[in-house]
């Protein structure tokens, strides 16, 4: 593990063309990173998350990405994602190709891909539409020992997975508090591991069952306080609920958002400069 | 005299209502939420919420904006992952009631909430499945909440991301499906179950100073009405004021605003 500068990491790492994921489910949600992603102008990438969020929204809408695979993309008791919308609906800034899931197979497909098989399997009922579409992403299989049929789920393997995280001990080893999501599973599923914490200290005080990356599953990392915001890292901040709320208003007009992108994103020199251009931070 | 209330808090505690103490609900965000929580705030205070952060048992103060807020955190009794709660929770049948809404409902309770349009080129996206599919087959029964409206309780779906009853006639059942679906379309106009035999979605309760011919207006197909049909109970005082003080809670924590130290 390499601790780096945020934007060395993204410089070194992310590269255009390839399937990233910045996971993490509501909670320690790697927008740093994605702004970085964003300042560097990397175009072309295939972005996976179960929950596009706000942090898909910006990529999209500044022409990150040709492809998304996904599970529920909308602004979480707010409404809809305007940016992932116009980019369906619409083709801006660019077309965006789907690839489609509900929760419970991203979620295994994760794990099927952290575990290296090539797919994993659920139970299978009932036909949704997904599965009537030209291309269906999952397949009707039967069980060998007792025929009953189940629904296959190939796995997925970022190329690249980027989590948030809590801290960092001086050993390089990475601890994630609180809700994880899928981010452990997108993780070890990926080819190469970004990680960003909000602190490094000597030793994580981490019980014996907690969510560690240890330190040679991870490519590198970069201290970035405050680096889930609006998401949140809990111990540390709150989400910021009210930022969820004004986004609607933000990011409905391709104007308005890019006007916002501008000048918080793309003039801001780091994470720390676009928090006290928001006035999060002191 | 009922306090006058709008047509979300009715329908709000009239899911309540449909909730047993003691009961596991897998718990969607927004009204169901809310729903859960009056239910736990009254009459149901062993109710098990799980939220699909993985928060399982949370007893939140204030309303999540999110299905991951750190009020979900900070109150679980537990705190599992994706993995874990699709798969040993809800998937292995550890759900008594799962909670849904929808853009679209048809007359055998199969939802749509992923496109309005074609597929390929709709003309609005919609988030999209998330966890609905998955609890609709597995939670033992789930509960439908959705203002109703010829847009919306359609004769034909534009996508079916969720299954019902398929065609109805016991099709579910007969798929193997664990779980008895739609039991109940909680509704602004009253409580929508399928029929014992054909499984179409009937109007079996009504609120008070509704008419079933109004009712029957705001469906899109031709709603049967059940005999007899039963009238829904007012909120009470008590019950509006319980779920007005937790909205209010719950906005002011909503608009407070976000400090992050960030080192010298």
């Amino acid at each position: 593990m390499q601790l780096l500068p945020l934007r060395d990491a993204i410089a070194s790492y992310v590269r255009d063309g390839q399937s990233i994921a910045l996971e993490g489910f509501t909670h320690l949600i790697p927008f740093a990173a994605a702004h970085e992603i964003i300042r560097q102008q990397r175009r072309d990438l295939h972005l996976i998350r179960m929950t596009p969020d706000l942090i898909y929204d910006q990529m999209l809408g500044m022409g990150c990405a040709s492809q998304l695979t996904f599970s529920w993309g909308g602004n979480p008791g707010v409404g809809s994602l305007h940016r992932l919308r116009d980019a369906v609906e619409h083709a801006w800034p660019q077309p965006l190709q789907l690839h489609e899931f509900t929760h419970a197979e991203m979620a295994i497909a994760f794990q099927a891909g952290a575990s290296g098989l090539p797919c994993a399997l659920m139970q299978h009922h009932l036909p949704s539409g997904l599965e009537e579409l030209p291309q269906p992403r999952i397949r009707v299989i039967h069980c060998p020992f007792t025929g009953v049929p189940l629904a296959a789920v190939p796995a997925l393997n970022p190329d690249v997975t980027i989590v948030h995280a809590q801290q960092i001990d001086a050993a390089g080893n990475v601890l994630l508090r609180g809700i994880t999501g899928a981010a452990r599973e997108a993780a070890l599923a990926a080819r190469c591991v970004l990680v960003t914490a909000e602190e490094q200290v000597e030793q994580l005080n981490a019980g014996p069952n907690s969510v560690v990356l240890p330190s040679w599953t991870v490519s590198a990392a970069s201290i970035v306080p405050g680096g889930a915001h609006p998401s949140y890292a809990l111990g540390y901040y709150a989400r910021d609920n009210s930022f969820y709320l004004a986004w609607d208003e933000i990011a409905r007009e391709r104007a308005s958002f890019l006007a916002w992108m501008q000048r918080h994103v793309l003039a801001a020199r780091d994470h720390a400069a676009l928090l006290r251009g928001l006035g999060v931070a002191a | 005299m009922n306090a006058p209330c709008t047509r979300d808090e009715l329908m709000t505690v009239t899911a309540a209502h449909a909730l047993r103490d003691g009961a596991v609900c897998f718990v969607g965000i927004g009204l169901p939420s809310a729903a859960c929580n009056l239910a736990r705030l009254t009459h149901a205070p062993h109710i098990v919420l799980i939220y699909e952060s993985g928060t399982l048992g949370t007893r939140p103060a204030v309303l999540p904006l999110s299905i991951g807020d750190g009020e979900l955190a900070e109150t679980a009794t537990a705190i599992v992952s994706l993995p874990e709660t699709f798969a040993h929770y809800l998937q292995r049948g550890r759900v008594d009631v799962g909670f849904l809404g929808a853009a679209q409902i048809d007359r055998f309770g199969n939802l749509n909430s992923t496109v309005i349009g074609d597929y390929a080129h709709p003309r609005v996206r919609l988030p999209g499945g998330g966890g609905a599919p998955q609890i609709m087959t597995h939670a033992r029964e789930v509960l439908v909440v959705m203002k109703q409206s010829p847009r919306s309780f359609v004769a034909q779906l534009e996508f079916r991301t969720s299954c019902g009853y398929l065609a109805g006639g016991g099709a579910r059942a007969a798929s193997g499906c664990p779980g008895q679906g739609p039991r109940a379309v909680v509704t602004d106009y009253g409580i929508l179950r399928p029929h014992p035999q054909t499984e179409e979605l009937q109007l079996t309760d009504l609120y008070p100073g509704v008419t079933p011919e109004e009712a029957r207006a705001a469906t899109g197909w031709p709603l049967q009405i059940a005999e007899p049909l039963r009238a829904l109970p007012y909120p009470t005082a008590a019950e509006l004021e319980i779920l007005r003080d937790l909205h209010a809670r719950t906005r002011s924590a909503h608009a407070g605003p976000i400090r992050i130290t960030l080192p010298a």
